[in-house]
């Protein structure tokens, strides 16, 4: 900032030209309120709204130079949505001290397309150098590719694959309306409802829900709660709580549904053991069957090319797919060679509560660690392949016998 | 790669940009983007901002309101119904709750503020926070000064239901003279172990914490440093910002009971006053530690002023002093407080409005506290009691936070001088409990 002085007639001119922009500026209020269709926030330079982040360790604050914020910053989706409501859980959390978080997130499909001259280059640091410009996504969900999926049920606890779904068409969680988000509950509870044979299942609405029901979903291990942690909450996702939330699942239980929590819907299959061809088999057939039903009413996924299947998080585009296993490894997990052996195999290791828990008792939950720029069945045969190694790592140990650190899978090519 | 899956009807998405007409205008008017303030006679300072890396400094609009939580896009939701859209309220028990109707909402939502506040932003809080356990509270905020004339419908409702049948045709009196206080320098100090006076004040021209973006809260900051460090005498202090402070600070701070907190309570986050912590958020004080400043926390500024013991007439003195003194100082650089008659000095919160007053004092009272008439006795002082970790505390020890339960429709004067006279009665009662005899004869008639 600097100060200026200047003589009378300058001071008087710049008065009366003061005196005319608020009368002007007033006017124009008057007129905005009179049309209610557009609205001027104060008239602050990019300078002064920028975020201070020096402080901070995520993606976005990474990648978010001043000339960027400049350049998006007075840019909005057709459907209002703008850079400082997606950075904003980025600017409130400045770092996690397990993972880097992305720090940012979008409110409509529109976001990655409005806001790519900041999510291409975090999308290309997270997803290891995947450039959505020039490269395409592989999206496979044909499960009798895989191989070899049956883990040893001495140490697999059980095995899971996740992955998200968005409706196109309507805002995601950080940006939704009550109304398209009850919309959201309406499309695909209807879809749901047509699921047939081992699927056929039923809906729990997080509003309705009886006391008894409530405790059943609890002991399954299937009830999603009120997001407690500040990477969401900060993010707008929690908005108008339990509002059209709620979680479906099939009779057997190995087949669930959350639907409005973090994205759009989260599908899960799941079983006890360690038979994950079975687990991948009916989460492929299950997707594909739901997607039917949801065209046969007029709706789609949210897809294209360049960045596969569009969820909230940038971290999940592409697949979506998060593939694991609660494992045990009392003694792998001691060995000083444990994270290079992950990191190796492309795996990356949880605690058995979510992504922001710790280990205990020597299980722990492994899963892929790439989500973009590889197929599905890629990515669960990296699981698959991975895991065997492991148990086969823990077996030696048990045995007295020394491991070896795998060389570094060579499946990504994206640069670095 | 082998796409044996596709979905079907993958495509590119298209989209359009609503025309830049405002920008164009914008650039006429005021061509390079300049903070106009008359300093002193002969010269007009032109606050300047130089951008650094940028060439040339960027106009900065926006097209729909920039609430965080995602109540921007008001046009589009227009194109779902009202009742599609209506909150589910009915496990709700607060303020907000009780007066929005399915038939109200679909009259307001239509409307915003000229900043971009909707109805849903200023009823957001209610909506994620259906109840309190202790205090019933109002579920809904102001995001600017023009939220109370354009949410009208709402909000005076909500502003009679909550301070006692205020009338919308009803005028606030304000009165900052000391003078007019009786007594209060002679509350016991066996008993009172702390007196405070505490309020907030709106800076015109800005949005308030649950809407401003990190500009306009940074600009707060900058005035109200400027204007703090214009004080002289016993109010000459110092300013901490929260993002700057070193950890002997930081210490120094906490052990005076002054350092405010990243905001934990569920009623504040809801409504977006948490954003960008701790940006632009401060304390001053000055230097005898009585008088307090903070900057930006759930208002633009709280101005307390408190010392120990029971001299509540001090108190009251320096605060009402320094109160009219900043006032001035912020005048002068040509930001009034947002005040009007009908609603007094307009605050976040609509409770508190008003005088937005707060006077309490800590004070023991154990047998008082355990007589089953001590609800009823406060109801009839007009006073209310919390725990004395603030609004969402239990008490500890038989140690009470009693303050003035009222804001708007009283003046401060009034307001003080009823905790004085209230909590006087409340220690004599004490008293004679302590005695074993009887409190029936001081039992009060209801103000």
């Amino acid at each position: 900032m600097c100060y200026v002085e200047v003589s009378w007639s300058e001071s008087l001119t710049l008065y009366l030209l003061r005196t005319c922009a608020h009368a002007a500026k007033k006017l124009f209020f008057l007129s905005q309120r009179l049309t209610q269709q557009y609205v001027i926030m104060n008239l602050y330079l990019c300078s002064a709204e920028y975020p201070d982040l020096r402080k901070h360790n995520n993606c976005m604050a990474s990648n978010l130079t001043p000339a960027i914020y400049a350049k998006l910053c007075d840019k909005a989706t057709p459907n209002g949505y703008t850079l400082d409501q997606a950075i904003q859980t980025g600017v409130d959390n400045p770092g996690h001290p397990f993972i880097k978080t992305v720090g940012m997130v979008a409110g409509d499909e529109e976001s990655y397309e409005v806001f790519a001259d900041l999510l291409d280059p975090i999308i290309r640091e997270r997803h290891n150098g995947y450039d959505p410009n020039i490269m395409k996504h592989p999206t496979d969900l044909d499960s009798s590719k895989l191989q070899s999926g049956h883990f040893d049920e001495r140490y697999v606890l059980s095995s899971r694959v996740r992955t998200g779904r968005s409706i196109r068409g309507l805002s995601l969680p950080p940006a939704c309306s009550r109304a398209e988000r009850r919309e959201v509950e309406r499309v695909v509870v209807d879809a749901l409802a047509g699921l047939k044979g081992d699927l056929t299942g039923r809906y729990f609405s997080l509003t309705q829900m009886t006391e008894a029901e409530q405790q059943q979903l609890i002991d399954d291990h299937f009830l999603f709660d009120k997001p407690v942690s500040p990477l969401l909450t900060c993010a707008g996702m929690a908005r108008d709580w339990p509002d059209a939330r709620g979680i479906w699942h099939n009779n057997e239980k190995t087949f669930l549904i959350w639907i409005n929590e973090e994205d759009h819907t989260r599908v899960i299959s799941m079983e006890k053991g360690g038979n994950m061809k079975r687990v991948f088999e009916r989460f492929c057939r299950g997707l594909k069957e739901v997607e039917r039903l949801i065209q046969e009413r007029g709706w789609e996924f949210m897809w294209n090319e360049r960045l596969g299947y569009v969820l909230t998080c940038p971290s999940n585009l592409g697949t979506g797919l998060r593939a694991g296993v609660h494992v045990k490894l009392p003694l792998l997990s001691k060995d000083p060679r444990f994270s290079k052996i992950l990191n190796n195999l492309r795996l990356q290791k949880r605690g058995t509560g979510g992504v922001d828990t710790a280990a205990v008792g020597g299980v722990f939950d492994i899963s892929n660690l790439d989500r973009l720029g590889h197929s599905e069945v890629q990515l669960v045969q990296t699981v698959v392949d991975g895991v065997n190694y492991l148990i086969e790592c823990e077996k030696r140990l048990e045995k007295g016998q020394d491991i070896k650190v795998p060389p570094p899978i060579n499946f990504y090519m994206h640069g670095t | 790669m082998d796409y044996k899956y596709r979905p079907i009807g993958a495509q590119t998405v298209d989209y359009k940009l609503r025309a830049a007409a405002i920008s164009r205008t914008g650039e006429l008017l005021l061509g390079r983007r300049c903070w106009f303030v008359s300093s002193s006679v002969g010269k007009i300072g032109i606050f300047v901002s130089t951008t650094g890396s940028n060439s040339s400094p960027q106009i900065r609009q926006q097209q729909g309101s920039a609430m965080p939580f995602g109540n921007t896009h008001n046009q589009m939701k227009m194109k779902y119904t009202s009742e599609q859209e209506y909150p589910d309220l009915s496990k709700h028990n607060n303020h907000m709750a009780k007066v929005l109707t399915p038939a109200m909402y679909e009259r307001l939502r239509s409307k915003q503020t000229p900043s971009g506040f909707t109805l849903d932003d200023v009823i957001q809080t209610g909506v994620d926070n259906p109840g309190h356990p202790f205090i019933m509270t109002v579920g809904c905020v102001a995001g600017d000064e023009e939220t109370y004339e354009v949410f009208k419908e709402l909000l005076d409702p909500v502003i009679q239901d909550r301070h006692g049948g205020y009338k919308p045709t009803d005028k606030h009196k304000t009165d900052l003279n000391p003078a007019n206080l009786k007594g209060g320098d002679d509350l016991d100090s066996n008993y009172v172990l702390s007196s405070r006076v505490r309020t907030g004040r709106s800076v015109c021209g800005f949005c308030l914490p649950p809407h401003c973006s990190r500009g306009e809260r940074r600009a707060v900051e900058k005035l109200s440093i400027e204007a703090l460090a214009s004080l002289t005498g016993d109010l000459k202090g110092k300013y901490y910002a929260l993002k700057n402070m070193t950890d002997a600070e930081q210490q120094q701070l906490i052990d005076d009971h002054f350092l405010f907190d990243k905001p934990v309570s569920p009623l504040l986050l809801a409504s977006g006053m948490g954003r960008d912590w701790p940006d632009a958020r401060g304390i001053w004080h000055n230097d005898t530690k009585t008088f307090l400043v903070w900057v930006n926390e759930e208002d633009h500024l709280r101005v307390i002023s408190m010392q120990k013991g029971g001299n509540m007439k001090e108190v009251f003195n320096r605060f009402c002093t320094g109160l009219t003194t900043i006032e001035t100082l912020f005048k002068d650089r040509g930001h009034a407080f947002m005040w009007n008659e009908h609603l007094g000095y307009i605050l976040t919160c609509p409770s508190n409005l008003g005088t937005g007053l707060r006077a309490g004092v800590h004070v023991k009272l154990p047998n008082m506290s355990k007589n089953a008439k001590f609800e009823e006795v406060l109801k009839r002082l007009r006073l209310q009691k919390r725990g004395t970790g603030g609004v969402d505390t239990a008490a500890v020890g038989g140690v009470f936070d009693i303050s003035n339960a009222d804001r708007l429709g009283f003046s401060e004067v009034e307001l003080v001088q009823m905790v004085v006279d209230g909590v006087k009665l409340l220690v004599e009662m004490e008293k004679k409990l302590e005695k074993g005899q009887s409190i029936d004869d001081l039992i009060p008639a209801q103000k």
